[in-house]
């Protein structure tokens, strides 16, 4: 059973990745990112994550592809483009050769060290009936104890990135009147 | 039939999956030339590692690799906020949607 979630998971995280690059058009690329992060998403369930399960779906498919097709549709760029256009010559084949020369290492990285990585430690609180909440209420514990400097750091980051956006993005009056 | 249920997905397959993921996501960096969808090409870079923090945190127990999870969320959220801008601040000065146009500061 658990094989067969994740061979379905991992088929819907290729294909919808595989759909991003081939895709001509911006938008079908960003709802097969969609199938991507729910891939994902299910991946994590199966790892024990719940709560980053529950915040891949609604921050990644919920904000950030909501916010991609705004500005798609802002910018009017959803017409499909041109993709049989090459402008410089063997890119497509080096992208590939870099491509699988990196997956080649990557992988016989991961697999030439799988010993390492293998089961250790005390293990995470799985979901269960009795406490259908263990592994959030360590993943808290964690974030606002030895992670809370850096809890708070984010906050700093992302009234930054509102502000400069809406720097970036604002019409100067100036502008306006020339 | 029995030997393929009893066969358990472990550590390596999540963590090839996700070398998987990250290659398929440079290669889509390298060779898509619409901003928008290197921008999507990028949040697929950012996922694999994502799942990769998550099979470690798995593997040893340690709910350090899902506390990470959590701030590179947050870190991808600002990214697209501020890059998603600065696209829209340069397409509205040109009509030209690839970032092969953008040469501006070229010599």
């Amino acid at each position: 059973m658990e094989l067969f979630v994740f061979v379905c998971a991992a088929l819907m995280v290729l294909v919808g990745a595989v759909g991003v690059i081939v895709r001509a058009n911006p938008v079908h690329a960003a709802m097969s990112l969609v199938l991507t992060l729910f891939g994902i998403a299910v991946l994590f369930v199966q790892q024990a994550a719940h709560f980053l399960a529950a915040v891949q779906v609604i921050v990644y498919a919920g904000a950030i592809v909501v916010l991609f097709l705004f500005v798609i549709m802002l910018l009017g760029v959803d017409r499909a483009e041109n993709l049989s256009v090459e402008p410089i010559g063997g890119q497509r084949l080096l992208a590939g050769i870099i491509g699988i020369g990196m997956c080649g290492l990557l992988t016989a990285a991961v697999v030439t060290a799988r010993s390492a990585v293998g089961f250790s430690g005390t293990g995470l609180a799985q979901m269960s009936l009795e406490s259908p909440d263990a592994n959030i209420k360590e993943l808290a514990t964690t974030i606002f104890s030895d992670h809370v400097f850096a809890f708070e750091i984010t906050s700093v980051l992302l009234l930054v990135a509102v502000v400069g956006t809406v720097i970036l993005a604002r019409r100067l009056p100036k502008e306006d009147a020339k | 039939m029995s030997l393929i249920a009893a066969v358990q997905p472990t550590s390596t397959w999540f963590l090839v999956l996700s070398a998987v993921l990250f290659s398929l996501g440079t290669v889509g960096v390298l060779v898509r030339r619409n901003p928008l969808v290197m921008f999507m090409c990028i949040e697929l870079m950012l996922n694999a590692v994502n799942l990769s923090f998550v099979t470690f945190s798995r593997a040893h127990g340690d709910i350090g690799g899902q506390a990470s999870v959590f701030f590179v969320l947050v870190v991808a959220a600002a990214e697209v906020t501020v890059g998603l801008g600065i696209i829209v601040s340069i397409m509205r000065r040109r009509t030209a949607a690839t970032a092969d146009d953008l040469s501006g500061l070229k010599g």
